[in-house]
Parts: C-alpha cells; structure tokens; sequence
C-alpha cells in the first residue's frame, strides 16, 4: 500500500467516523469545487461542455488519490445565463457549500458579476475564457487568454508575407464589452505599425445579428482598394453561422479576404458546414488537431468520459485542464485549501500544457501560453499554420493602451497589487 | 554538439556543393523549373516551410509538364498527401472502399492505404492563392468552356504578368465571348503590372472600366499614382464608384425586401395569433424554432436513409414543420390559452412559461450546440445581377415568404374554415348562434398561426442557426412587426415587415446595425403615438373588448 491510498483510505475511514459530526472547515470530508457554468439559456451552447469537463478532471484526480489525501466533491450549479444570478449562484457556492475553489463563467459580465462575491468572501475563481484583459484581481486567476495572447499575434501573422502581408483591416465584432476593448487595442496596435487610419474599418453588430446582407457587401467594397484585406472578427456566439454563410454566399473566400476570428473554436464550427471556410483562421491556444501526446491522451479520456466519439475539444476546456492542475499542484504545495495560502503558493507554479509545452501562473494572475493560428479545414477541425516561437505572458494591462500602459499587476508581498501606477509609484490605477 | 563538431571537419568543396545546392532554387528561381525536373520538384514538395513550398509550386508550374495541373490541383484540394515510410508523393482518392493511394507522377495504383500511414502536405491561404493562379494559366486552353472561364478568372486575381503568354495565346485560339472578355480582362491586368508601353495601358484601364465591378476596382485602384496613366485610372475609377453608387441604392432595396421576407415569415403566424385572436404568445418564437428542428430532423433521416433526396429536403420537412408545430398550437391553445382568453397578462405569463419548456426541451431532446442544417444546392451560392449579389437563399426565402402569405390570404377569404374563423373573431355570440363550434375554431385558428410559424422555422433554418435560441431572435421583430402594421389584418402584417425591412437596410449603412435598430424601434414608438392601431386600422375581438 503506497502513501497516497492509505491517506485515502485513512482519510476515508476518519470521513466515516466523523460523518455525524459537525463538517469543519479543515475536517476530513471531501473537499468541495464549484463550478459555476450555466447549463440553461443562451450560453448553455458554450458553458455545458465546460462542466462536463470539470466533472470529468475531478473524477480523474479522485482515481488517482483526491488531493491531500481527502475526495474532491464537485459542486454544480446552474446559473441560467443571467447575470445577477451568478453572483447568487456564486454566493451559494462559498457560503452554503463551503467550496475550496470556483471554476465557471464565460462571458466578462457574468465575470464582472460574481467579482465583488469572490472579494468579499475570500474564495477562488478559475476564470477559463479569452477576455479584453485589462484587469487583474486577488481572487480571479485568469487561465484563458489575454489580447497580446490572441489578437496581437494574429495580427502579427496576417500582416506576415506567410499570412498575405494584409494592409487593410476590418475589426468586425459584437457591441459589448470585450470586442470593444479588443478592437481598441487592435487599433492603437496596428497605428503604431504604421497603417492608416483610412485602412481601418471597425464595425459593431447587436447580439445575435443575424442579416449580414449589408455589412458583408461593405466588407466586399472596403476590400476592393487594391490593397491585401482582412477581417478580424471578435463576433460573439452564435452570430458567427450567418455570418460566415453570407461570406461563402457572397462568393468572398478566404483568399480574397481572410477572416480571423477569436471566437470561433471547433465548438462553434460543429454546427456549421464548413467546405466553404477552408481557410479562414481563429487564433487560440489550443487546437484539438495539436499533434502531441498529452493531446491525444485528453481526447481519448474526454471520448471515453462523455461517451461520444463525435465530440470536440476546444481552446476553453484546456485552459480548465491547466486550472484545475495548477490549482491541485498549488493545494499540495501549501498543504492547505486555504484560500490564502493558495493565493500565495500558485504563483510560479507551473503544469503541462496540451500543446507541448509546460504553462506557469505568472504574478500578474495571467498564465504563459503558446499562440497558434489555425486554418479551418474542411472536417471542422484547424490546421495550425503558424505559432509563436515561445510562450506568450499574459498581459493584463495592453501596451497599447496609454491609460493601462503605465499599470502592472503583481500579486506577491509586498506589491500584492493588480493596478500598480509606475508613474504615480502607488496602487490604485490611473487615479 | 556533435554537428557542430562535425560540420568543418568535412572536406571543404563537398561543404560547399552543398551549401550551393541548398541555395540553387532561392538563387536561380527563372531558371530552377528547367534545371530542377519535374520529378524533383514534386519529390521536394513535402518539404520547408511554406515559402519554401510556394517557390517549388512556382517551378513546377514554369515547367510546363503535363502532369503539373493534376499534382497541383490535388494540392489544393488536399489530396496531395506524402506517404509516411518511404516518403513518396502520391494522390488520395477516398472510394466507398476505403482510401486508395496513386502515385503523383506515374499515376500507378499503390493500393489502399490506412489512416495514418500518410500525411497530408499543407497549404495556407497564400499557397492556395498561387495554386489557383497557376493551375488557371495551366487550364486556359483546356476543352471545357467552364474551366476555361473558371481558369481566366484565377488568372485575373493573381494579375501575374508571366501569364501573358499563356493568355495571348489563349485569346488567340478563343470562340468564346464570355470566355474570351474574360481572358481580356485578365490580360489587361496584368499588363498594369509591367512596363508595357503607355498606349497599352490606356488600353488595358478602358477593359476594366468596361468592366466596372469590385474586382477591376481593386485591379486599377494600385495604378491611381502611376505618372503616365494616373489621371485614366482615377477616372475609371470615380466611373466605377458612381456606377457602384447606383447599384447600391438598388443593392439596399433588395436588402431590405429580403430582410422584410424573413421578419414576415416570422410574424405572419403571430398576425393571427396576437392579431386575430388578440392571444399574446409569447412562444411564439419556439414554435419558429421547432420548424426549423424539424428540418434538421428530417435531413438527418435523409442523410441517414436516401442522401439523393437532399435536395428535396426542405419540401419534405414543410408539410411536417406545419403538423408539429400546429400540433403543439393546438396543445398550447386547448391546455392553457383557453383558460385565459380576456386575461392578457396571464396569457403572457404563461406563454412565457410554455417557451422556456420548449427551449429547454429541445436543449434535452438535441443537446445546446448549434445543430447543422445544409442548404440544398439550389440554395446555394449567388446570382449576379449586374452589381448586385443577390443570394439564392434569400431570393428563394423571399418566394416561399410571398407564397406563404398569398396562401393565408386564399384560406382566409376562401376557404369555409376562414368563413368560419372570421365570424367567430368578429362577432363570437352570433357565430356561436349560428352552430359554428367556437371552441374548434378557436383551436384551429391558433393552430394555423402556429404552424405557420413552423413554416417560417423552415425557411429560417437556411440562414440562421438551429439552437434553442433561434426563437428569441425572432419574437421581438414579430411582435414590433404586427404592431406597427396594425393587428388583425394580414397585409398590416406584410406592409410593416417590408417597410421596416427596407428603412432598417437604408438606416444601416449610415448609422451602423446597432444604432440602426435602436432608430427603428424609437420611430416605431412615435408612430405607435400618433396612430395606434398601426397602419391598418384593428378588427377583430379586440375591438369589443
């Protein structure tokens, strides 16, 4: 018998004994995880996988010894796509269930929501998504990418000889908070390369747009100057079918114009024909089609655990599996689910990534990835076509932005800061 | 360490052969497709990087072979693939049999091949880009006039001047009109691109002013500065864009009657249910969605059971969408609307309630993600109509939408059971008086809006996602559109979603979508104001009430 089962087994034993008792907050009961995806509504579509795999990593680390040597119990709620509801939801997690840990929320409102929550009672939240960036706070870690993990080196390739040296650029996206702040950094970005402001055209569409008749005919007449164009989308959700069916409609290909897009994954592809795409882009940290052991062996379980061949893995689900372990690695190091201790104790930690590589938690709450830039293929899946050299650190706060320029994150004593004013030499941002 | 090592041990001249042959295709690139044989070159495709790759692809398209067109072709269309144990080019061919391997260049049968014992050889955008511009130059004199034409028309976008050649050979051996405008235009593109003397030019800018559409734009749009013909250029090039302008006006019209098609399909159904029967349904939205399910029921049985039926599907899953989701409408209508008739408020509620059950049944029933539904051939692609694109889909959409509507129109002023409908909207106690059964009548009629709405969920399913969300979209448009036009009359119904349709697609390109919409509905709530009942007054219930 090695040391980890009979831990468990002793642990197991004690969790039976002490069962009638009062469950402390340090006793031998399971340890608890919330994950907080909404399973109901409009962003059921994304969020569902999301907690199934959670469900499917805790069962993993429960067969190879829980953690600490006690059973992880995984917590889920349902948040329904409504915002103040996740704060509700969130609430319940920390108060009621007593979870050492969060994993949930996928847009940055439910995000910015359940925020205070976190604050107040001192919990953690794995934070899975690609966002605007432009913050950093004690109790978020944030395991999807920032804009200089995305959208700046998508950019990079495009304006590349290999990408089509593009000189004319559209920043299409949905009217909210993270292409807004995506195509402002966009923007400022490729200024300061040098393109004109003539060269870009940035347009906005209300959620769930769904005739994209005259905005792909405009696309169609800006990219007819003479000059190589291209889209970058940050069109949210489900607005992406429509659009991509004008685009093919209207006889626009990817080598006409090539869209990239930051939020089109496998996911979103599955329910879309995708023979007239070949070629478009997404730019993610992750592509099911990544060729690398630890990859494989993730599908294979994912298949295994879902039941279904036919299901795909996306950028969103990897940032997960990088969460979850480095939250674990980080319990086991402070040898406590202590919210504190993890806090100090995951900075620098660092676990395998899909991709090949080894990702770490860097000071600022943002973790290092690769970034790679797929085609779609005609199977729904991408081939990589271009990827950073290294890892990319997560950026909190753009450089491109003159307000968030001057402002660095960093969480270790004694800065323990997440809007540090270098100018100024104080915490607490522009002011 | 140990190549480091290695490397000046080795005699010098052998080092240096190699490091000249590594540099012979950069060096020497006009002359490498005659130096490098065919052969060679598709040996060497598999591998460098993607420039590497585009340089092999321009030598083997120089070298004229025969066999360049194929092997490029299946590059392009990614059967070009590298076999894995010995590293020999070959095409893929995936039979009913399975996947068969033939070489690149002998065309030999190798036999079948399993999954993973080949590997693709990649291309990107800009590869794809070239191929196409080669494989064209390749095909200009090939025997098929749409291969032909297809050819001219990569040969146009790449505006390569090594094609003219090709082309003025092309041109002189071309019977064809179209065919041979074509091969002019790309001609005159490329002729931009060289030191042609002035007279040509001036010649090659008045084809593409002829030509006049997005793509001579962006041909003579990098000549504007040219000192010698820069003043032609921006001439064509204002000709161009004022013809444009023009067209664009026409281009918004059908926009907006397009756009004006979806939002009456979609609240045609509602214009009897809420304008009729004066019933809030607030599912209405679902029963649009469970049409469009429907469909995609009915394509995966076809995929499943008889593929050569796929064009055919949307005409099979009509009649259906109409049973399911009527059938549903009738459920609604003698379950719970009937309880509440005269109480809007808990009408509203309850519908509400109905399409949260719906949305999440079919969440259950299909799974949240987006489900695929194929555009049958005849939906697909576009129409040109001078410089305007018109969709099929949309232009179909907008035929099934007049269909739909002129149908409605026949049941109602024709059919016994319209007869029926009316008296009962109109006056309930005489037509009660009269033997109507007001109780069927009233469940028929929600029936009929309600599977109308599954028509509607057909035709949406083309050009929409199929989730459970698809409803939601639709139930405020819907509604926005039956109160504008006036409730209780089916040509308010038609008059306000095309006049919305069209003011939306005008307002758009000013305005931008978002703040677009935002002016629609404040003008919709000013005219509500001044009139409202809507552009057509209101019959019906709701005036005794």
């Amino acid at each position: 018998m090695d040391r980890r089962s009979f831990l468990k087994t002793g642990a197991a034993a004690s969790a039976m004994l002490a069962a009638p008792a009062l469950v402390r907050a340090q006793g031998a009961g399971p340890i608890k995880v919330g994950v907080l995806h909404s399973l109901s509504g409009t962003m059921a579509i994304s969020e569902t996988t999301l907690k199934d795999v959670m469900l499917m990593l805790i069962e993993e680390q429960n067969r190879n010894g829980g953690l600490l040597g006690r059973e992880l119990q995984p917590v889920v709620v349902d948040p329904a796509s409504d915002w103040p509801l996740f704060a509700e939801k969130a609430r319940e997690l920390i108060e009621k269930d007593q979870v050492a840990a969060v994993f949930g929320c996928w847009t940055s409102v439910s995000r910015k929501s359940v925020l205070p929550v976190f604050k107040e009672l001192n919990n953690l939240l794995f934070y899975p998504v690609q966002y605007e960036g432009e913050e950093s706070e004690r109790n978020v870690f944030y395991t999807g990418a920032a804009p200089n993990q995305q959208a700046i080196p998508a950019v990079d390739y495009l304006m590349s000889e290999d990408g089509g040296s593009v000189e004319r650029w559209v920043l299409a996206g949905t009217d909210y908070v993270y292409p807004r702040t995506t195509n402002k950094i966009l923007e400022a970005y490729l200024k300061s390369k040098g393109v004109a402001a003539e060269d870009i055209m940035i347009n906005y569409t209300p959620f769930g747009h769904s005739d994209w008749q005259t905005i792909v005919s405009d696309i169609k007449a800006f990219g007819s100057a003479g000059k190589k164009t291209a889209v970058v989308s940050t069109i949210n959700g489900d607005a992406n079918v429509p659009f991509y069916k004008e685009l093919a409609n209207q006889g626009i290909s990817a080598e006409d114009i090539p869209v990239v897009a930051f939020s089109v994954g496998e996911e979103e592809l599955a329910g879309l024909d995708t023979s007239p795409l070949v070629g478009h882009l997404a730019a993610w940290n992750y592509f099911m089609s990544v060729d690398t052991p630890e990859n494989a062996d993730f599908i294979a379980k994912w298949h295994a655990f879902i039941g279904d061949e036919s299901r795909v893995t996306n950028d969103p689900m990897e940032a997960h599996y990088i969460g979850f372990n480095m939250w674990v690695k980080a319990v086991e190091k402070a040898g406590t689910t202590d919210p504190d201790a993890v806090i100090d104790a995951i900075i620098g930690v660092s676990v395998p990534n899909l991709t090949g590589g080894c990702s770490t938690m860097m000071p600022n709450h943002h973790i290092t990835k690769p970034v790679l830039v797929g085609e779609i293929q005609e199977d729904g899946q991408f081939d990589v076509v271009w990827e950073t050299p290294g890892l990319v650190v997560g950026d909190a706060w753009s450089d491109y932005l003159p307000d968030s320029a001057k402002l660095i994150a960093d969480w270790r004593a004694p800065m323990s800061c997440g809007n540090f004013n270098v100018e100024l030499g104080r915490c607490g941002g522009g002011a | 360490m140990k190549i480091v090592l290695a490397l000046p041990l080795r005699p010098f001249p052998a080092a240096l052969l190699t490091a000249l042959v590594l540099m012979l295709p950069a060096l020497m690139l006009p002359s490498a497709g005659r130096a490098a044989g065919f052969e060679e070159l598709v040996a060497r495709l598999p591998e460098g990087s993607y420039s590497d790759r585009a340089e092999v692809i321009e030598a083997i398209a120089r070298t004229g072979d025969p066999r360049a067109a194929e092997v490029l072709g299946a590059l392009l269309e990614g059967s070009l693939h590298v076999r894995k144990a010995d590293g020999r080019v070959v095409i893929i061919e995936k039979t009913d049999a399975g996947t068969v391997a033939f070489d690149a260049l002998t065309g030999e049968a190798l036999g079948a091949v399993a999954g993973r014992s080949t590997e693709k050889i990649k291309v990107n955008n800009r590869l794809r880009g070239m191929l196409r511009s080669a494989i064209g130059a390749l095909s200009l004199m090939s025997p098929d006039r749409e291969t032909r034409l297809m050819a001219a028309q990569s040969v146009f976008a790449s505006g390569d001047p090594a094609n003219i050649e090709a082309l003025d050979a092309a041109l002189s051996a071309e019977s064809d009109r179209e065919v041979a405008t074509a091969l002019a235009e790309a001609r005159a593109v490329a002729i931009l691109n060289t030191d042609a003397p002035v007279e040509e030019k001036r010649a090659a800018v008045a084809i593409l002013r002829a030509r006049g559409d997005a793509a001579a734009q962006a041909a003579l749009a990098p000549h504007a500065s040219d000192p010698a013909i820069g003043n032609e250029v921006t001439a064509a090039l204002a000709e161009i864009e004022r013809v444009r302008q023009m067209w664009g006006v026409a281009q918004n019209v059908w926009y907006g009657l397009s756009l004006g098609s979806v939002l009456m399909l979609a609240a045609i159904g509602l214009a009897i249910t809420f304008g009729v029967m004066g019933v809030i349904n607030m599912a209405h939205g679902e029963l649009v969605m469970l049409g469009a399910y429907t469909t995609f029921a009915v394509q995966e049985a076809i995929r499943g059971a008889a593929p050569w039926l796929f064009d055919w599907s949307l005409l099979i899953a009509a009649p259906l969408a109409v049973l399911v989701a009527g059938g549903v409408g009738i459920a609604i209508e003698r379950g719970i609307v009937r309880h509440l008739y005269g109480r809007p408020l808990e009408t509203l509620l309850a519908t509400w309630g109905v399409s949260l059950i719906l949305q999440q049944a079919v969440r259950t029933i299909f799974g949240p993600n987006n489900r695929e539904v194929g555009n049958p051939s005849w939906m697909s692609g576009s129409l040109e109509i001078g410089q305007m694109t018109v969709t099929w889909s949309r232009l179909w959409i907008l035929i099934f939408a007049l269909c739909v509507f002129a149908a409605l129109l026949l049941v109602l002023r024709r059919s016994f059971f319209g007869l029926q409908m009316r008296a009962v909207t109109q006056n309930r106690p005489m037509a009660a008086e009269m033997g109507i059964d007001t109780g069927r009548i009233d469940a028929l009629t929600f029936g009929l809006g309600a599977g109308i709405a599954g028509l509607a969920g057909v035709a949406l399913s083309q050009i929409d996602n199929v989730s459970p969300n698809l409803g939601q979209s639709y139930i405020v448009d819907s509604f926005m559109v039956v109160v504008f036009g006036g409730a209780g009359n089916l040509w308010g119904a038609f008059a306000g979603a095309f006049g919305l349709g069209i003011v939306n697609k005008f307002l758009e390109p000013w305005t931008g979508a978002v703040l677009g919409k935002i002016l629609v509905l404040v003008f919709i709530i000013l005219f509500i104001q001044k009139r409202p009942r809507g552009l057509f007054a209101l019959r019906g219930r709701a005036v005794e009430a």
